[in-house]
């Protein structure tokens, strides 16, 4: 497949160095992400710490299907939102990576890690992620396509590059505000802090617009787990690769969680965990789509499967 | 004849080797066994090739299968097919419009190459009908992208309007995508039609398989003609008893949504029989199947019958077979409905399966009411709007929104005389209840859109509306109230200002 942007993916890092005051104090926004400016002093006071966030993190800029290959990605402006809901465990460190390795490592949790040096985006080669880890946004029941992205926003096309991106930044903003106060993305972002999604049951319905999963992928979300999906949007996903949609095993897991706390999904232990609460989850295996997801979605299976022949250059 | 004989000894052999036992005997016995085995070898190599046995000629238990199920299998090339399977199917029709059209031609392009040609330039069938009627830039650029499209590889059925301002100077211009399929022919009994928006599901009503897919898939088909999909099982709806005559189809689906929930029908087909179902016309016939994604549901279908065949008569050349139901096919569950006990319904904000009776929010004060979309914006819809403005002879007291489906229905608004009025046709009852002058035919604000889009809610407002969706912005404003309706209750509540019954008017 000839590399796209399409399927260029970043994930952010969080760095966290003892020198900086703890992020989840009361005296300085709740955020856990760190200026450039600060970030790339405290990677030179902290080398250490530094070489561990090139070694947990994976950056490879090849361009495939997110699902296999996620980057790094770096916040487009040097200040950040502040998230009153999250966990104020002093230095509860979080670290945002989709390596295995770190993954495994993390059975106590690693340092957060927010790295935009570029120095640290170093190519090195990325098995397929099995886990997704960072704090989730929770939504409720029957959220439909025009709240994930609301139809005036269909005029974006998410072949283009820069549309993609553009669609991304309004993930989720048909959201009614009264209900959910804490944006998806950021007023102003381009991009949301949220890497996993929780949601309730028909996660999903209403259009056939592969806008919604696009939209949720180019903001950034890398997984969702809800109670069942609508079955033209749970299509599109697998199709488009965008996000892994998952399924839980349980129904009313939305209700346990709040916006902000941190989890990880474990595609291997196929388990959400919800570190902030301390809860565990069980993980519907991914069935029939398996395959479809794995070659990275329908054009990829499909010359897998013979069905079509590979893909001719432009 | 050797090797059936042979069979269950190399077996017997095979077990003794796995549970290990070999590994005990004395070399002498193993070697044996060996020559044996080998002599089995060579039995099962002399044995003759016994003939190929297709499950027809043996009279094998072939499953009944329902009609989603038999137009899916002849599509697959197969002769049978049961729920739950993965099956390459051929498409027949594929249809993509102005929102997700340049999205799917992209993809068709970066997957198969700048200069890759689509696989049957005469299934393709491109309908702009999303946001025409705007000045947003890129709306308007991406019905240029779906002509530059057609121009390069000939697409035989390409809608195109070019002038903006004046719908009518557009001969090929026809409107919303799922009316005009129907309208020009492309809705054909046992076929697969495809389509990039939820609610091809419309097309059911011809007794097809009808579903609605993303860009990705559609790209993919528009290379290669062809699509994975899973075979739904199918839910069977009876209705059956005598339609009321202040009771429209709108009102039996979305009694149906309210009774499964709006995913009641997730990855399932919707077949609906019975004598209700059979005594409707092909436009109520539509409403019904086109919300069946609103219960999640994969595809509706509608037997044919006469008064398919009659619609279909003047619209189109192609043969067809049509497919029904095995009498002992299986179906997932089934749910029977007496019509005639039915009554006016609405779904309350904020989602189609909010179902509850108009009677009962009659205190519900409205700001305007809304008569168009593919789901209810057909002229069999315009032409029961009309019945009930002429019953009451009074003007609407809010705001009253007409936008027709496609220009033929427009046309007839304007030409069809409506029976029990002495001659006059929609446009002139319409007038003279007060109603907004019918508007250039489009998807308008049934999905909100761009912001000059026409009736859009751009404020806080309450409206009945005779659309297919009611999730919170679903018409432009996000806390907009929409009350989805009938268009007899429609016009009723346009009448009072209130959510109404049209019983009010129409008994």
């Amino acid at each position: 497949m000839a590399p796209d942007f399409f399927h260029y993916r970043r994930m952010r890092l969080a760095f966290f160095s003892p020198n900086h005051p703890p992020l989840f104090s009361d005296d300085a926004p709740p955020s856990f992400l760190v200026t450039m400016s600060m970030a790339a002093a405290a990677a030179a006071a902290a080398p250490a710490v530094a070489a561990r966030a090139s070694k947990t993190s994976i950056y490879s800029q090849e361009t495939r299907s997110p699902l296999s290959n996620p980057n790094l990605r770096f916040p487009t402006r040097p200040s950040f939102p502040k998230y009153p809901s999250f966990s104020r465990c002093a230095p509860e460190p979080l670290f945002l990576s989709t390596s295995p390795r770190a993954a495994v490592a993390a059975s106590s949790p690693e340092p957060l890690f927010l790295s935009t040096s570029p120095r640290a985006a170093v190519a090195a080669s990325s098995p397929s992620p099995t886990t997704f880890h960072g704090p989730c946004y929770v939504l409720g029941d029957n959220i439909d396509t025009d709240q994930i992205i609301p139809a005036e926003h269909l005029t974006l096309v998410p072949s283009k590059p820069d549309e993609h991106r553009k669609l991304g930044s309004f993930a989720l903003s048909g959201l009614p505000s009264a209900a959910y106060t804490v944006p998806f993305v950021p007023s102003g972002a381009a991009s949301t802090p949220f890497p996993v999604v929780i949601a309730g049951a028909n996660f999903g319905c209403g259009s056939s617009r592969e806008h919604a999963p696009v939209a949720l992928g180019a903001a950034g979300v890398l997984a969702v787990v809800a109670e069942h999906y609508a079955r033209i949007f749970f299509r599109n996903s697998v199709s488009t690769g965008e996000m892994f949609p998952l399924e839980s095993e349980e129904t009313g897991i939305w209700k346990e969680c709040t916006t902000g706390d941190i989890v990880t999904v474990d595609l291997d232990g196929i388990r959400l965990i919800n570190h902030t609460t301390g809860k565990e989850y069980r993980l519907k295996p991914i069935g029939d789509v398996g395959p479809v997801i794995e070659a990275g979605g329908i054009f990829a299976y499909a010359r897998k499967t013979g069905m079509i022949a590979s893909a001719s250059t432009a | 004849m050797a090797s059936p004989i042979m069979a269950p000894t190399s077996s017997i052999f095979g077990e003794k080797m796995e549970s290990g036992l070999i590994s005990r005997f004395s070399p002498s016995i193993s070697a044996h066994r060996c020559r044996k085995q080998a002599l089995n070898r060579v039995l099962a190599v002399m044995a003759p090739a016994q003939p190929q046995r297709s499950p027809a000629t043996t009279g094998s238990v072939k499953h009944a299968m329902t009609m989603t199920e038999k137009i899916l299998a002849r599509a697959s090339e197969r002769p049978q097919l049961a729920p739950g399977e993965n099956v390459w199917v051929n498409v027949d029709v594929l249809m993509t419009h102005d929102i997700c059209g340049p999205g799917t031609i992209g993809i068709f392009k970066r997957e198969f190459g700048q200069n890759a040609k689509v696989w049957d330039r005469e299934k393709i069938v491109i309908i702009p009908d999303h946001y025409i009627f705007t000045s947003d830039e890129r709306a308007n650029r991406n019905v240029d992208i779906l002509r530059d499209f057609y121009m390069e590889q000939n697409i035989k059925y390409y809608y195109d309007i070019k002038d903006l301002g004046n719908f009518r100077a557009n001969p090929d211009y026809k409107g919303v995508c799922h009316i005009a399929l129907a309208q020009e022919g492309h809705c054909r009994p046992s076929e697969v039609l495809l389509g990039t928006d939820s609610h091809t599901c419309n097309a059911g009503a011809f007794g097809q398989f009808a579903t609605g897919i993303g860009n990705t898939d559609a790209g993919f088909v528009m290379g290669t003609g062809k699509i994975l999909l899973k075979i739904p099982p199918t839910m069977r709806f009876i209705l059956d008893g005598e339609m009321p005559k202040y009771l429209l189809a709108k009102d039996l689906i979305l009694q149906i949504i309210g009774e499964i929930t709006v995913s009641g029908a997730t990855y399932k087909s919707m077949e609906f029989v019975g004598s209700t179902v059979e005594s409707l016309n092909m436009e109520e016939r539509m409403t019904l199947c086109n919300m069946v994604i609103e219960a999640g549901g994969k595809n509706g279908v509608v037997p044919v019958d006469k008064t398919t065949l009659k619609y279909l008569e003047d619209k189109t050349t192609l043969t067809f077979e049509p497919v029904y139901s095995d009498d002992c096919a299986r179906f997932i569950q089934e749910y029977k409905f007496d019509v005639s006990k039915l009554e006016p319904l609405v779904a309350k904000p904020h989602s189609p399966g909010n179902r509850a009776l108009a009677r009962e929010c009659k205190d519900v004060k409205i700001d305007r009411v809304y008569i168009g979309s593919c789901t209810g914006g057909k002229t069999e819809d315009f032409l029961a709007a009309a019945k009930v403005f002429l019953a009451s002879g009074k003007k609407v007291k809010v705001p009253t929104f007409l936008v027709p489906a496609t220009q033929k229905v427009w046309m007839d608004i304007y030409g069809l005389p409506v029976p029990g009025s002495g001659g006059k046709t929609c446009s002139q009852i319409f007038e003279e209840a007060g109603c907004e002058v019918p508007a250039s035919p489009s998807c308008a604000a049934c999905m909100g859109g761009p912001l000059d889009t026409y009736a859009r809610i751009n404020e806080r407002q309450v409206c009945v509306s005779t659309t297919n969706r009611n999730f919170p912005g679903r018409m432009g404003h996000k806390e907009g109230q929409i009350y989805l309706a009938s268009p007899y209750t429609a016009a009723a509540s346009a009448l009072t200002g209130y959510v109404t019954d049209p019983r009010e008017f129409l008994l």
